[in-house]
């Protein structure tokens, strides 16, 4: 059964029928007319992509650690070398043995997880604690005046993890140290292998006209997407078992007061210092050629390059949805308030009234199309962009691992040379030199053992840390993509409600 | 490109048009057209019973510079100035599509093969519903001309249908156009004198008041649902790149996302084939609807400006038989001058009357029909963008 598509005008000459869709599939069958759908209240901005992102990032309560591919418990690793106690601000991993393997302890429960019925083990670590940990973050408040000002935000954290002092903690922070607990985790974490989640971008644009006091709806939406992307940022990295105990992460959700991390403006003497070493590390990377002699390394760094690309393609696409999407309620409401006045300039009591009746329709529906838009945004396109950057930290930490064999290289060409010197001194009869030489032959051999220690633990802990985000991100994308989904079939329902209750009123033109 | 409707489509669309084309005695329509870089070629087919013309069945080409000529023709009849002259069919427009088709060739580069084929195939469905609706435009003009008891027996309306030659308008075209910038010119002034006649009559009072406001608030209407329905396509065009994209993806992926991906992927290429629909149909029932009574406004504001000329006319007669009787000289003259000028008026006011009434009828039902098929048609474009997004959020809750 083909659409019917006249013409407006008085007489038609025929339909404009694309055919080319006829195949096979007939898309206009009425289907379901009954469906066993509850009815869904009608979505305020405000509150959908909070209670979208929340849930996002309630997301599984419980983690799922069971590596196929690695008998070896990661929260054993972690415990081993967490220490609460330590007060200083030392890498925590220390170049120790490799870890051990320790048994899972037998009280393994199965739970289902909460959203999607799938179901996942929740390995015990030595300390007994599940993983059960939800942060929200909320209420930003303007805090000071003028350039000075900042935006301070509430970070709740709800959990009955046992590395936690309270079940409940509240705390205010503000942007700069969430900053500070990234640019903290990274200097820790990243050079042995760990991916640690990047925190949301800087935004001068966005912050000054935050600072400067303009209350009007772009600020609001600026506030709003930092607030969400903020709340994405801790979520991540608790999920990440090491960072989770780590002291800074503990600290940042528990402590009242934070040291001002002024090391993350990007005009700082640290700040600098970044930029600095960012260059210096993108040289050395051109001119690192590495041997790569495991297969393994050499796919997943094409693999997550050629995902970089789509990724970044396919963010480029949904934004442009998103702005459209927008421009279409823009257009619709504009279009609504012209039919309005249509219809009272008609004189057609019966037309005037279907008009000013299609008018209503169409600002609902601009309604709509603006959720649909903030849906589209908050669901999908910041999904995409928060892995773009995840990928950013995966290929750094491939990067790293390049480093670390680079400077194993370097030490073992190093000690060759001092053999070779060794060898010369042997015949040169200065005793003295010659010693040196022996001690500093020695302490060479045990560098480069050390080199290749810490080359083999970098390579492993990545395939782990791989592993475990190819886990994340299956599970992200697939608990995103429904949701998207179920937001685009509230739309078409409400769209359905809306042209239902207005065709007896086309019907009524008499 | 060439069109060619069947008849089982045109007994359907016949069926359901507002009293055009009814009459056996004279049956007209464009049964197929060519489009030929800028030009497009007509057929315009004509069947009669009527003795007035040469053969009982015939077509003959016609390009859209004939159909100006045959509206001005009859907007220029004297005989005619008290009826609403069906508005002349605008000019086809390719613009649209055709800049469109030069932004995607110079995105090739950045798109897959099957992105590109994909937006290809959008751009020539594009193309062809301008053309369907530049043929519709055309052929409902004289639809409207062949159901007018008085136009439908036009000697240049006849003309039109049936000599088979090439009516080389062109040349008088070209003076044509001076000549109707002129004639666009003085009406303007005289929009502006006879809005200010003091009315005598008050259904045309009310028309005037009516027509007036009207007219302008349609204009709005028109543009606003055109960016509109423009907006919708957009959405429609981004589902295209969002869906290949995500067929990429899932083609490098090996992990258990692959499957949703590939779901995702072809879900959003369905979607964005509803949502194309859903814009289309927007605009031939809302856009086009609007914008073919613009016209038709203008046309009846131009028959409420021929009759308020008249009756300036009228007016001034009088003021010169007064002065004649004043003078006492050229009274016979002047008399016989204000008797024309009345009869004129009273000829155009009654005409003018029954042409108005007939056509808030029109407009009545057409918006109601269009209103109710646009309605409708949401309504089914949305029940098959939800089975389609259920079926699919099943599918990917079971794996």
């Amino acid at each position: 059964m083909a659409a019917e598509m006249e013409p407006p005008p008085l007489g038609n000459a025929g339909e404009t029928d694309f055919r080319e869709l006829e195949d096979g599939e007939d898309l206009f069958v009425s289907t379901v007319t009954t469906l066993e759908y509850p009815e869904p209240s009608s979505p305020e901005p405000a509150s959908l992509p909070a209670e979208d992102i929340s849930i996002n990032s309630n997301g599984p309560k419980q983690k799922d650690v069971s590596f196929d591919d690695d008998p070896e418990d990661l929260f054993a690793e972690a415990t081993e070398e967490v220490s609460l106690d330590s007060p200083e601000r030392e890498p925590i991993l220390s170049d120790g043995p490799s870890p051990a393997i320790t048994p899972v302890t037998p009280t393994t429960m199965l739970t289902p997880r909460m959203d999607l019925g799938a179901r996942c083990r929740i390995e015990e670590d030595n300390n007994g604690d599940t993983f059960d940990i939800h942060i929200a973050v909320s209420d930003p408040e303007k805090v000071g005046d003028g350039m000075n000002a900042y935006m301070g935000y509430k970070v709740t954290t709800k959990t009955s993890m046992t590395i936690f002092n309270k079940n409940e903690t509240t705390v205010r922070r503000r942007f700069s140290d969430f900053l500070g607990l990234h640019s903290k985790l990274a200097s820790k974490y990243l050079h042995i292998g760990y991916i640690v989640p990047p925190a949301p971008e800087k935004s001068i644009v966005g912050m000054t006209k935050v600072k400067v006091g303009k209350e009007d709806l772009s600020s609001a939406e600026f506030v709003e997407k930092r607030r969400s992307a903020l709340e994405r940022y801790l979520m991540r990295t608790v999920k990440h078992p090491v960072l989770l105990k780590d002291p800074d992460v503990i600290m940042f959700l528990e402590s009242s007061e934070l040291p001002r991390a002024v090391s993350t403006q990007a005009l700082s003497g640290a700040g600098i210092l970044r930029m600095v070493n960012k260059a210096a590390d993108a040289v050395n990377k051109m001119t690192i050629k590495m041997n790569e002699s495991d297969a393994w390394f050499e796919e997943k760094h094409q693999q997550f390059e050629n995902l970089d690309l789509q990724l970044r393609k396919l963010h480029a696409s949904v934004e442009s949805l998103v702005c459209h999407r927008k421009e279409l309620s823009v257009n619709t409401a504009s279009f609504a308030k012209s039919a309005a006045m249509l219809g009272n300039s008609e004189d057609h009591t019966a037309l005037s009234r279907a008009l000013s009746q299609l008018a209503e329709v169409e600002e609902k529906i601009d309604r709509l199309h603006q959720d649909q838009a903030y849906a589209d945004f908050y669901l999908f396109s910041e999904l995409l962009g928060d892995y773009v950057r995840l990928i950013t930290a995966v290929k750094s930490v491939f990067d790293q691992r390049m480093k670390t064999w680079s400077k194993w290289q370097d030490t073992q060409l190093l000690l060759q040379k001092k053999r070779e010197s060794e060898a010369k001194l042997q015949f040169a009869n200065k005793p003295d030199k010659l010693q040196q030489a022996k001690d500093e032959i020695k302490e060479l051999e045990g560098k480069v053992e050390q080199g290749e220690k810490d080359f083999e633990l970098i390579s492993k802990t990545i395939r782990k840390e791989v592993s475990r985000f190819e886990k994340e991100r299956v599970k992200d994308f697939k608990a995103v993509i429904i949701k998207y989904l179920e937001s685009l079939v509230q739309t078409q329902q409400q769209l359905i409600k809306y042209w239902e209750a207005f065709l007896p009123e086309a019907k009524a033109i008499a | 490109m060439t069109s060619t409707l069947d008849d089982s489509e045109k007994e359907k669309a016949r069926s359901v048009s507002v009293d055009l084309n009814n009459d056996a005695s004279l049956l007209i329509d464009i049964p197929d057209a060519l489009c030929e870089r800028d030009k497009v070629k007509f057929t315009v087919h004509t069947k009669t019973t009527l003795s007035c013309f040469q053969k009982l069945d015939f077509s003959v080409p016609r390009q859209h510079e004939d159909f100006i000529w045959l509206h001005d023709t009859l907007v220029e009849t004297e005989d005619y100035a008290g009826l609403i002259i069906p508005p002349a069919p605008p000019k086809p427009d390719f613009e649209s599509p055709r800049e469109k088709m030069h932004k995607l060739g110079e995105g090739e580069a950045t798109m897959t093969k099957e992105e590109y084929s994909k937006m290809k195939q959008e751009l020539e469905a594009e193309y062809l519903a301008v053309f369907k609706k530049t043929v519709q435009v055309h052929e409902v003009f004289l639809q409207r001309l062949s159901s007018h008891p008085i136009l439908s027996k036009d000697r240049n309306f006849q003309i039109f249908l049936e000599y088979d030659q090439d009516l080389s308008v062109r040349r008088k075209n070209a003076k044509e156009t001076f000549g109707s910038f002129f004639k666009n010119m003085v009406k303007s002034a005289d929009e502006v004198i006879i809005s200010g006649i003091k009315e005598v009559d008050d259904f045309f009072e009310q028309e005037k008041t009516f027509l007036l406001d009207y007219s302008s608030k349609i204009k709005d209407s028109t543009a606003k649902a055109e960016k509109m329905t423009r907006s919708h396509k957009n959405v429609a065009d981004d589902y295209i790149h969002i869906s290949a994209t995500l067929s990429s993806l899932s083609v490098d992926d090996n992990t258990a996302l692959k499957k949703h991906l590939e779901k995702f992927a072809d879900l959003f290429e369905k979607l964005r084939k509803v949502e194309g629909r859903v814009a289309s149909d927007e605009e031939l029932k809302l856009t086009e609807l609007l914008r073919y009574y613009m016209r038709d406004i203008q046309a009846a504001k131009d028959l409420l400006y021929r009759r308020a000329r008249a009756l300036a006319d009228y007016e001034n007669s009088n003021k010169a038989l007064d002065k004649a009787r004043l003078k006492s000289k050229d009274m016979a003259q002047a008399e016989e001058h204000q008797q024309q000028c009345l009869q004129k008026f009273d000829k155009l006011s009654e005409s003018g009357k029954r042409e108005l009434t007939s056509f808030k009828g029109r407009r009545v039902v057409a918006f109601r029909k269009n209103l109710i098929e646009m309605a409708e048609l949401e309504i089914k474009h949305a029940k098959n963008n939800m089975a389609l997004l259920q079926g699919c959020i099943e599918l990917l809750k079971s794996n």
